[in-house]
This record gives structure tokens, sequence and C-alpha cells, in this order.
């Protein structure tokens, strides 16, 4: 075979993985990788700020499955790019972000566009590298997607000196990769899975806890499964949303923070947690020492360190979450003298009980027809989308009221940044999320701060033909801490009023978009009518009741049971 | 509760901050790290010493073996196991002390390794309750100058077969 470049084998590294969207910003120490790029089949989407280039392959990752690629030049667009890798990495969403380097040479000399990304992201990546030698380039490349699709997923990587990518090389065949050092366990062990289905027949009042994990493993069919032969309710994480479907009866939604009232008594009464592909993360325990305090715990998840982290667990089951799901599926239906029905018949007490926090407390808020409540334009967005729609949310009460009133259905189909709470996110996720799936609906519900911290990405949506809906809920102000500061700093609003906001109408218009504004009730159905039935980019407007808030809400601190409610 | 957490690594380049970052970004503690390439040039051994509470210590070996160059941990705390460790001290060594500088470090089997009109420099090993005893003893008399190597630890053989 004949020598190709660097940049040509890191393209078709790229092919063998196939890649077929990545985003991008060009530079000094990538116009190598770039000039490669331009005779292939593969399509850049040129991004206008590198911070929405890893978002974008972030929101592709999650609503496909499939690893996300961006690539950034050295020095500022590497950092750049960090929040987004920082935000992927949190939610455990599988990357592999290129970046470029200066020469071998000129490394550590304070070069022009230098940094050390490789030791910046290193807390922040799964796995990180330089790649120092010709060698190792395209066998570090595929080593790259091979961590980051597997075991619990991440973004990885790899930082890539320009002289290596002007060099020619023989492109080495490819192997299978089998790395010493890194073996994730995929089968749960039978012993644990025994001992939680005993756990499972003896348990008055079970509860699945699901998170995100589940979705990242594809589990949704096992988890649906298991939960309605024996019926046990779900309650799920932020990012466990569409994992089971939101609708369903035996759904008791998010809990946590901003979760349902039922969830979060239901998790305090239960006798039996079964958490699976769920970190107990602080915004979903409260206050931990009463978090579940009268349950037994199994908890499974792929990743050993999250087991026993925050909250002592009774039985562990290390593995994916659909192979543990299946399992515990298949011992129920093959074990003899366990009547399924029988089994799921005992739980009517715990139903019961459910059942009556549901109808004292049911997820709700003051129905008002003078101004628009966001939650409404949640419900409506619900309505006119059948629950179809790729909904990508900013961070804030904007992605709380997403969360609590857009009942997902489906997994993949809730786009967040769940742990690192990364404001200006939702925009260019959807656009990641538009270009894996150009047919689908996708609906960046956004506030009027956080749709400002990347708005240049419109820009970009409207380069390659991306019709995301944007859905601003104006309220003037950046609600989430506002709320904060109304409820625990006696209403001293510091810094978090936003007076001067751009005429989003107007900057749709200025972009090529749609832009439509709602100030009334009467005109946010039409409005949405209108936005969905556009083959553009559309931003709405929606002027909300300033000071509403998220309820429930349990204070910072405190125990999930005692939630602030409507 | 001290745990001493012998670790199996790849050699190469960065590990040493993936592990030491680990340690810091966590808030976990290092009372003292050594690390050295083993028999194989690709394979580094390290011996760490930290401090937790149970719950504490199995963080920490999780999140070690979660680091992807990372190829085997151990805490052999609760096994059966060798540490040793090496100090080097330089004495204050004037006419009434070098006698009982040289008696000290010939208790301790210990040897002068560097010698000036003032000061004797000694090298002593054994393990850390040891390193601690002979510093203890020494300084009364005048201790310099201390540079300790830290722990490194390796599990006895198994000696029922």
């Amino acid at each position: 075979m004949g020598k190709i470049t660097g940049s040509q084998a890191v393209v078709r590294c790229l092919q063998e993985e196939d890649v077929k969207i990545i985003f991008g910003y060009p530079g000094g120490a990538v116009i190598d990788l770039y000039d490669a790029l331009l005779d292939s089949d593969i399509e850049n989407v040129l991004v206008r700020h590198e911070q929405g280039a890893v978002h974008a392959a972030d929101g592709l990752a999650r609503v496909t499955g499939q690893v996300g690629v961006a690539l950034l030049t050295s020095g500022p667009g590497a950092t750049n790019g960090v929040t987004g890798i920082a935000t992927a990495y949190m939610d455990s969403i599988p990357l592999v972000v290129l970046t470029g380097q200066v020469p071998r040479p000129l490394i550590g000399n304070d070069a022009f566009q230098e940094v050390d990304i490789v030791g910046i992201t290193r807390p922040c990546t799964k796995h990180n590298y330089l790649v120092g030698k010709l060698e190792d380039l395209v066998p570090t490349i595929r080593e790259a997607f091979h961590i980051a699709r597997t075991g619990r997923p991440g973004p990885v990587l790899v930082d890539l000196p320009k002289d290596l990518l002007a060099s020619q090389l023989t492109f080495p065949e490819k192997t299978s990769i089998s790395m010493l050092s890194y073996q994730p366990t995929y089968k749960p062990h039978p012993v644990q899975i025994e001992k939680a289905c005993k756990k499972i027949i003896k348990a008055q009042k079970p509860v699945l806890y699901v998170g995100g994990g589940v979705i990242l493993s594809d589990a949704s069919k096992e988890l649906t499964e298991l939960a309605t032969k024996l019926r046990i309710p779900v309650t799920m994480t932020l990012m466990g949303l569409g994992a089971f479907p939101g609708s369903h009866e035996l759904s008791l939604g998010m809990l946590g923070m901003h979760g349902t009232y039922t969830a979060n008594m239901a998790v305090a009464e239960c006798d039996l947690l079964i958490a699976v592909g769920a970190r107990f993360d602080d915004r979903v325990t409260g206050k931990l020492a009463e978090f579940a305090s009268n349950a037994e715990i199994i908890h499974i998840d792929i990743d050993p360190t999250s087991i026993s982290k925050n909250v002592r667990v009774h039985v562990p089951i290390v593995a994916d979450c659909k192979n543990a799901l299946a399992s515990i599926n298949t011992w129920f239906n093959t074990k003899a003298n366990i009547s399924i029905e029988e089994e799921a018949g005992r739980h009517k007490p715990w139903f019961d009980l459910i059942s009556e926090w549901t109808t004292k407390h049911p997820l709700s808020y003051r129905e008002n027809n003078d101004t628009i409540k966001p939650q409404y334009v949640i419900e409506t967005l619900h309505k006119h989308t059948g629950g179809q729609a790729i909904i990508t949310t900013e961070v804030g009460q904007n992605q709380m009221w997403a969360a609590q009133f857009y009942k997902f259905d489906y997994p993949r189909h809730f786009v967040t940044s769940g742990g690192l709470g990364t404001m200006g996110f939702g925009l260019p996720a959807a656009i990641g999320a538009q270009m894996a799936f150009p047919n689908k609906t996708v609906i960046d519900i956004a506030g009027d701060g956080s749709i400002q911290m990347n708005i240049q990405e419109l820009a970009t949506a409207k380069q390659y033909g991306c019709p995301v809906k944007v859905a601003i809920l104006n309220n003037g102000y950046l609600g989430m801490v506002r709320q904060w500061q109304e409820l625990f700093y006696a209403k001293r609003y510091a810094a978090t009023t936003m007076n001067v906001t751009p005429d989003f109408v107007d900057l749709a218009r200025a972009y090529g978009a749609v832009g439509l504004r709602a100030t009334t009730k009467s005109e946010v159905e039409p409005v949405i009518k209108e936005a969905l039935a556009t083959d553009n980019i559309v931003i709405m407007d929606f002027k909300i009741e300033k000071e509403e808030g998220v309820y429930p809400m349990v204070p910072a601190g405190k125990a999930n049971t005692e939630m602030l409610l409507v | 509760m001290k745990h001493t957490i012998s670790v199996l690594l790849q050699n190469k380049p960065g590990v040493l901050s993936r592990v030491t970052g680990l340690f810091s970004g966590r808030g976990f503690n290092i009372e003292s790290l050594c690390v050295a390439e083993t028999l194989d040039q690709g394979v580094s051994s390290l011996t760490v010493v930290s401090r937790g509470d149970e719950a504490v210590i199995e963080q920490i070996t999780k999140q070690l073996h979660k680091l992807i160059d990372v190829i085997k941990v151990t805490d052999i705390t609760d096994k059966e196991y060798v540490e040793r460790e090496m100090v080097l001290i330089r004495m204050k060594a004037e006419a009434h002390t070098r006698a009982e500088v040289l008696r000290v470090i010939d208790i301790f089997r210990g040897k002068v390794v560097d010698v000036s009109a003032k000061s004797y420099a000694v090298e002593i090993t054994g393990s850390a309750s040891k390193i601690q005893a002979v510093i203890d003893i020494l300084r009364p008399i005048g201790i310099k100058e201390i540079v300790r190597t830290g722990i490194i630890a390796m599990s006895r053989a198994n000696k029922t077969k």
C-alpha cells in the first residue's frame, strides 16, 4: 500500500468508524487535516465557536448513541472546547475530540497557540492522548473511539501535533483492540442477580430509580419489561427521562430537587430501591441521611466507582444495565414457584398509597389567563408535537419546566446538560441532533439568559439548513438563581436582572431565521403551530410571567420530603 | 486509618499526573508516593500511602482502577507484606557528638555515606516506623537535612504451598 499523510490517515480512521458528520473550527494547527477532509465524504459543520462544536457533537451522540466527533485547532480552539468536554464527561457521553497541537519540536516552548490541552482536560475526559510518534497515530485514534464508546462512555481527547499530520505513513491494518488495563465488566455476576431478585420478591414497597445509564445502554425495553411484569413504579432522574415512558401509569415522574411529590415520597417510604444506571447525585438525593432511609438498595452500574460512592448499597451489581435487567427478567421468567401475577398483585397497597400522594399533590401550576405560564408553553409544545419531538434545553428554570411538563415517552429524545449544568448547551446540541435526524422536530427550550451564551450558533444552523426551533421562556431574569434569591436571600436580586436583551424576533430575522412572539396566553398556541409548520429556524419569544417559580422544590441540604409546593 | 496501596500501571508519559490529579481533584490524601519501572519496562509500580475511612479507601482503589492506564490495584494493608523506606540524614557531627551519631546509626544498621568536618550524611533503610524511630532519636543530637524516599511495599509470598 502506498504512503498517505497523517491527515489522510486520521480521515481514514474516521471513515473506519463510520463517522459522517463532524463539528469543528479550523486553525493553523489543523489546516492539513481540514485539507484532507475536503477529499472525503465526511461533512464538517463549521460552527461559530468551539464550545458549540463540542456541544453539537454531544447532541448528535445523545440522540444516536454513536460517538460524536469534534475537531478543534490548538490553543484557544482547544480551550474553548473544554466546557463542552466537561459537559459530556459529567453525563457520560461518547465523544472523540481531535485537537491540533503545535509541531513536536515546539512543544513546551510557549509556541504560538500552544496549550497543554492534555493536561487541562485530564480531569474532564475519560482518557486523553498526545500522539508522540507517527506509528502511534492510527492506533491511538482507534483506541480513542474504543474507549469513548465502551464501558461507561465518555469523551476522549486526542492531541495531534501538526508535523505528524503532515508526515507520510503506511496506513496500518485494523486489528482488534485489546487493552490490558481497560476491560469493562458487561456481564452481571449471577450470584448478585439472584440476591437482587430475592430482595425484589420480598419487597412490599419497591421503587425503580432509573438514570441516564439505562438510555446509554439502550435498556428501555428490558426496564419496561421488568417494571410492567412485576408492577414496580419507576422514577427517573433528569438524565433518565424517556428511559421509561413518562405517560405510563407506573411512572412517578422525576425525583429530586424538582421532582414530583409522589416520586420523592415514594423513595422516602420504599423498602427496596432498585437503582439502575444512576449515581445518587446530590440534586437527586437531597439530604443524604434521609434518602431512601427505609430501604435496602440494589445498584446496577457499569462503573464500580458509582456504587457506594454516596450511599451505602446492599446489593451491588457491576454490569451493563441492559444485561443486568435482562438477567433479572430471565430469572423471574424461568424460576419455578413464582407466580408473576401474584408478585405483581402484592404491591397493590403500595400503589394505593402512591395514588393518594398523586391525588394530594399532583405536578401542577397556578393557571392564569392573563399571563403566559411557562408550564403552559411546554404542555402546548407537547400537545402539538405529539410528544415526538427531540427536546434540548439550556440550564435553569427552562430545563426544569421542560423536564417536568414535557412527558418524555421515548429514550434519546431529551437532551440536557444534567451533571455540569452548562448554560448555552441547548442550541448547539439541537443542531447536532437535527443534523443526525433532519426529518425530526428538534426544539431547544431556552431561557433568555442561557440562549445568549451560544446564540452565535444560529448562523451555523442557517448555513447547514438545520430548521431547529428555539422556544425562549423569556422572563427578563436569570430565573433559577432569581428563584433562590426570592426564597432564600430575601428577594435581593443580585446580578440576576437582565434589563437589556436583544429583540429576539429582530435577531432571528438578522440570522435569516423566523422570529415569533407571544405576549398573551392566547398567542401561545398560534405561535407554536406556525413555528412547527415553518421549514426554517424559528425563534419563539414567549414573554412569560416574570416571577414564576419551579415547584416542587427541595431547598438545598433539606430532605426530599421537605418540598416547597406550588 | 493508614492504607498502603500498590498499583501497577502502564509506563507512559503523564501517567503519574493522572494518579496525583485523581488524589488532588477528589480531595484524597497522599502521605507518601513512590514510583519506578518494573522488570517490564512498559509497566511501572507505584506505592501510595493514604489515610481515610473504609468508604474513602474503597473510592480511592476504585477510582485508581478506573484510570485507563492502571493495570492492577491492591490494597495490601490487611495482607502480609513487607515495606521499606530509605532516608538520608545529614547530621551535625562535631567533636562531642560524632561518636554518638555513629553509635545510633550502627544500632539501626545504617551507614555513613558522606563525611565532612562538621557533618555526617547517613543512610538508613527500614519500615516506616523504624525510620521514624531513628529520626526521633537523632533529632536532639542535631539533624541538618533530611530526605526520605517514601514507602515501597511488596506482598509476602504465599507460604502454605
